[in-house]
């Protein structure tokens, strides 16, 4: 039977262990040191999954995290992860795994039925077919859901931590191979504090399991030698850890896997954890990403990269078959055949692209030692079944000849990664002869250095880094050592030469280039031939590049087809942005500890515990949270609040207003201040009277209201609302700080020093009277000073409810013992605490503008009938916009009453003469008579002040509700103010 | 994440602080009609230098303002808000 096998030596394993896992419900072994990918392997299996749109099987391209196609689940219950990479993920004992885009198995799959249609199902499939009246995409959105995305989410919640880091170094380098390593060393010999990430279990990259010798030691004894001497020198070394983001000044998010997908997490219960790096110098060392070749179905399993191949033999011990086929346009396939021999395996055929006297005498000599090298040869296409390739057919010289093979190594050239110096804003050179993309004009001091620079020579990539970390740790205040840097022989091959044209005869239609969302040639030239001629078109219209691999393998070659289809050249074509995430992460990780109770922070007025006690049904307010009613045995929230509102109206309630915003301002320019952030007039009051005010936005429209209380001569009260008391105090300090830093004045937000505790209803007075000693209770919108329960307050008498009303102020830290006493002598009058419906459900009969409800942001003080409140004598914010004539237009949306003609008034209804006729307004408040029949509401309406007594109709279509209105003054009960006022 | 000079507390992370708006919008009851206008809703969007006022909201809660590079996010002459030339 032909498939992978593990040999008995060789590679960076453990064999003395064995780790048990499962893949789709079979039992398998492995060993410390492979991944799921190379323990499948080792045992035979080459199918990993289906793609995402033709449901063709899928094998192993790469062996690292640019693995397009082998996409597995990981874990189980709440830890499940899908989109894992085979090769990314590193086995640990009692693995669950699974493939994925299969029903209902691997190997009998309904969708695969795709690719007979494939001819029907083009690049902008979906562009083109699902066009037409909108009520057919109520169907459409089925059949597109239930096809599309990858992996399955998972069901349960996560039971893990997730975890973020701030931390910081003086140079960064990301990559732990041959140069990461030789930068790390020379920075932190030099001095410098040194972070060394690398995305793998442990460093060395592509060393790992490499023959190639370094300062006369095995690669291995180098790696280790180098990484004890990084210890030593308190160098922060994170592995299993990915730079996935390289944002501004150096800040570099490193994903670090604490555990593997899926894995039980430790005692500290932590899953992921992020990083925010902040680097003085980062240096780059992510090496380089291999391409494939481009000839018909290059996505058969058993085609794999040529560097992926010498990786699993080298690192693994696994022979990824039985019969090796290898086709490159460079030199890399020869590094794998000669390791292929020289581990005893069978290579039937290298087969170059290039004509042999393009090729190094050298090389071809050591190759044909071993195995047969055809030159001039081009792959034409894959033979094979679902199951895996059994050849390969290519074109020579002298026709077309066969190749028998279960696995078909390719070499289509190198891709240096430069995913990081891009995001950090570098630019790119194009090496016309190698066909690569190279690192240039960092913008951010960030140095490229080994294979993501485009120097894929070992020895090259030693010194460069080395001389790459004595400069990053001169620049940040160490001293370079005068030491060598690393020595080793070149690597034999290494020579970069890309191949991204098919042979001739090759049918575009059946090259995949980007495997995991089953874009071909044939898309590419569909969507440039319909006019899809900028890179960033043909991504979007072909979705090359926008699976969860982001293009790793594929983009450059999608690029390079689309130049050839311009007949431009490829740097002019230019290249898609390259964006974070590097890999695709959790969201988990994003989240860190900011899930469930955590999601928000919880702001506590000082009596909290008191509504708590309660357990009413609470409202959200920005983060504060109030109680919408004190619900009583077989009450409604409807019941309930409609009993407190009536409490309020005949005796008396008391509620807690301390989300209030409330500003002290004192010194002798208190008052201009105010009026400047005022647009009412606040000079004028007298020492110890208050008034409403309001404040307008530089735009003109009102942006919150409040009232303005004079504690002395130089010494205001301003509150404002609750929504609206952040907004404020960014406000006044913006007023004072920058517009007027000359006003002798002071401004402090004491929205949080004091509670503030409504008493409302016809007993107010009462109330006030028995537990303030010695009050006698102002009188309206005049304020006095008091003692509660021992507790000084302040008392101030304004009326939001439109009755006889008090606010009484107490210092945060006592005013449960002031609460406790109103509570008490409000019972004793009859009356009892009230919640925010009651509230709501009063200052609408009212008919006050709220903050959020009717002040919408859009409507100005004539909308809400407030512009005779203006301060006449100007000077306030937003005067100068709020004149602008279309402020005053007569058809603007105006705040207006409306009484029911019927029912309750829906929430939120628009207003129309008939349905589906043109909306004229929408109903901001609805509410209820309190002590009458009937239903009433507030609106902002279309000329509304011009049509009182006009009848139109209230109507939700969402809710399927409406109620016949009638056009009303904003105000239902006691119009006069006869309750409140003196 | 940018790391802003405060004049005050040194280098600190750009979630300190809050974007307030270009420097040229910060406008005055006492300006014409036409240059409110000009200010609030037809501003420039400069690829390049851009004078701007920014609050450290999370750290000192003072007013500064900054010229910040808007293509490289460079930032450069940091100054308390009114010590400007």
């Amino acid at each position: 039977m032909s498939g992978g096998h593990r040999l008995s030596t060789g590679g960076v394993i453990d064999r003395s262990q064995t780790l048990r896992f499962r893949f789709d419900g079979r039992d398998y072994a492995g060993h410390p040191g492979d991944t799921l990918a190379s323990a499948l392997l080792a045992s035979g299996v080459r199918v990993f999954g289906r793609s995402f749109k033709y449901h063709r099987t899928r094998g192993l391209l790469a062996a690292g995290v640019e693995e397009p196609s082998a996409l597995v689940g990981a874990g189980e219950g709440g830890r499940f992860e899908p989109n894992t990479r085979a090769t990314d993920l590193h086995l640990y004992d009692g693995l669950v795994s699974e493939s994925q885009n299969r029903w209902p198995s691997l190997d009998l799959d309904v969708g695969a039925v795709n690719q007979w249609i494939a001819p029907f199902i083009p690049a902008g499939f979906y562009y083109k077919t699902f066009l037409g009246p909108p009520a057919l995409w109520k169907l459409y959105e089925h059949v597109i859901r239930a096809a599309a995305g990858l992996g399955r989410p998972p069901q349960l919640p996560d039971p893990d931590r997730y975890e973020r880091r701030a931390a910081f170094c003086d140079v960064l380098v990301v990559g732990a191979g041959p140069a990461g390593l030789s930068a790390a060393l020379a920075a932190a010999r030099s001095g410098a504090r040194v972070a060394l990430v690398d995305l793998d279990r442990r460093l060395g990259g592509s060393l790992l399991g490499d023959p190639v010798t370094i300062d006369g030691q095995p690669a291995k004894d180098w790696i280790d030698a180098a990484e004890a001497e990084l210890r030593t020198r308190d160098v922060r070394i994170l592995t299993r850890t990915t730079a996935i983001g390289y944002y501004d000044h150096n800040m570099v998010y490193l994903a670090q896997r604490v555990v593997e997908p899926g894995a039980r997490t430790g005692t500290d219960g932590i899953s992921q954890r992020m990083w925010r790096m902040r680097a003085g110098r980062v240096i780059l060392a992510q090496g380089a990403i291999e391409r494939p070749l481009p000839f018909e179905d290059n996505d058969r399993p058993g085609v794999m990269l040529s560097g992926a191949v010498r990786t699993y033999l080298d690192r693994f011990g696994v022979a990824a078959g039985e019969r090796f086929v290898l086709a490159t346009s460079g030199d890399d396939a020869y590094r794998t055949a000669v390791r292929l021999c020289d581990a005893g395996l069978r290579v039937d055929a290298v087969l170059d692209s290039r004509p042999s006297e393009a090729i190094d005498p050298a090389l071809l000599r050591r190759a044909r030692d071993r195995c047969p090298v055809e030159t001039g040869v081009r792959p034409l296409r894959a033979i094979g079944t679902p199951r895996g390739v059994t050849g390969l057919e290519v074109r020579a010289a002298s026709g077309t000849v066969k190749y028998v093979a279960d696995v078909v190594a390719v070499s289509g050239g190198l891709t240096p990664s430069v995913h990081l110096h891009m995001q950090a804003g570098g630019g790119l050179d194009w090496d016309e002869g190698r066909g690569v993309f190279t690192p240039t004009a960092p913008r951010q001091g960030q140095v490229s250095v080994g294979a993501c620079a485009g120097r894929f020579q070992l020895a090259d990539a030693l010194s460069d880094a080395w001389r790459a970390g004595l400069d990053a740790a001169a620049a940040t205040g160490g001293k370079p050592v005068a030491d060598t840097p690393p020595r080793s022989e070149t690597w034999a091959f290494a020579d970069q030469a890309s191949a991204f044209v098919p042979a001739p005869g090759v049918n575009p239609k059946k090259v995949f280039v980007d495997p995991q969302n089953d874009v071909t040639l044939g898309d590419l030239d569909l969507a440039w031939r319909e006019g899809y001629r900028s890179v960033e078109h043909q991504k979007r219209y072909t979705t090359l590049g926008m699976a969860t691999d982001q293009g790793k393998t594929s983009n450059l070659i999608g690029l390079a087809r689309l130049a050839e289809n311009e007949g431009r050249p490829a740097p002019q074509v230019g290249l898609t942005t390259f964006r974070p995430p590097f890999i695709p992460t959790t969201l988990g990780l994003w989240a860190g500890e900011d899930a469930g109770f955590h999601v928000t922070p919880l702001r506590r007025t000082p009596l909290y515990d008191l509504h708590a006690a309660f357990d009413p049904p609470w409202q959200a307010v920005g983060y504060w949270r109030r109680p919408r009613a004190y619900l009583r045995a077989g009450e409604t929230l409807a019941t309930a609040a409609l009993r407190e509102a009536r409490m309020v109206r005949t005796t008396v309630g008391i509620t807690d207003v301390s989300t209030l915003g409330k500003f002290e301002v004192s010194g002798p320019d208190a008052a201009a201040l105010l009026e400047r952030v005022c647009a009412t007039s606040v000079s004028k009051l007298a020492v110890g009277r208050g008034r409403y005010t309001f404040m307008l936005r530089e735009d003109g429209l009102v942006n919150d209201d409040g009232t303005v209380w004079r504690l002395g001569e130089d010494r205001f009260l301003l509150t404002s609302s609750t929504g609206g008391a952040d907004r404020m105090a960014g406000l006044i300090s913006y007023a004072r700080n920058v517009l007027y830093p000359d006003l002798r004045v002071g401004a402090a937000n004491v929205q949080e020093h004091y509670a503030a505790i409504a008493v409302a209803g016809p007993r107010a007075r009462a109330v006030i009277a028995a537990v303030v000693e010695g009050m006698v209770p102002p009188r309206h919108m005049s304020l006095d000073r008091g003692v509660v329960a021992g507790v000084p307050v302040l008392v101030i008498a304004a009326s939001y409810s439109g009755e006889r009303a008090f606010e009484v102020y107490a210092p945060s830290h006592q005013a449960v013992a002031v609460w406790t006493a109103l509570a008490e002598a409000a019972e004793a009058q009859e009356g009892g605490l009230y919640g925010l419906e009651a509230l709501e459900i009063l200052r609408v009969e009212k008919g006050h503008v709220e903050t959020g409800g009717e002040i919408d942001g859009r409507t100005s003080a004539h909308d809400l009938r407030l512009e005779k409140m203006l301060n006449p004598r100007g000077g306030y914010m937003g005067q100068l916009a709020q004149q602008r004539p279309a402020f005053a237009d007569p058809d603007r949306l105006q705040f207006v009453g409306l009484e029911s003609l019927g029912g309750p008034i829906p929430e939120g209804s628009m207003l129309v003469e008939r349905p589906g006729f043109a909306v004229q307004g929408h109903v901001t408040a609805a509410g209820i008579r309190v002590l009458e029949e009937g239903f009433v509401g507030l609106a902002l309406l279309k000329g509304g002040r011009a049509r009182l007594g006009d009848e139109l109709l209230a109507w939700s279509p969402t809710r399927t509700a409406s109620a016949r209105v009638r056009v009303s003054e904003p105000v239902f009960h006691d119009p006069a103010g006869d309750r409140y006022r003196d | 994440m940018m790391l802003i000079p405060c004049p005050h507390c040194g280098p600190r992370a750009h979630a300190e602080f809050t974007f307030d708006r270009p420097v040229e919008a910060i406008t005055r009851p006492d300006e014409t009609p036409d240059a409110l206008v000009r200010n609030l809703f037809s501003r420039d969007n400069p690829r390049g230098p851009s004078r701007e006022l920014w609050r450290h909201t999370y750290g000192c809660r003072s007013w500064i303002t900054l010229t910040r590079d808007t293509a490289t996010h460079a930032i450069t002459d940091v100054r308390p808000v009114g010590a400007d030339a």
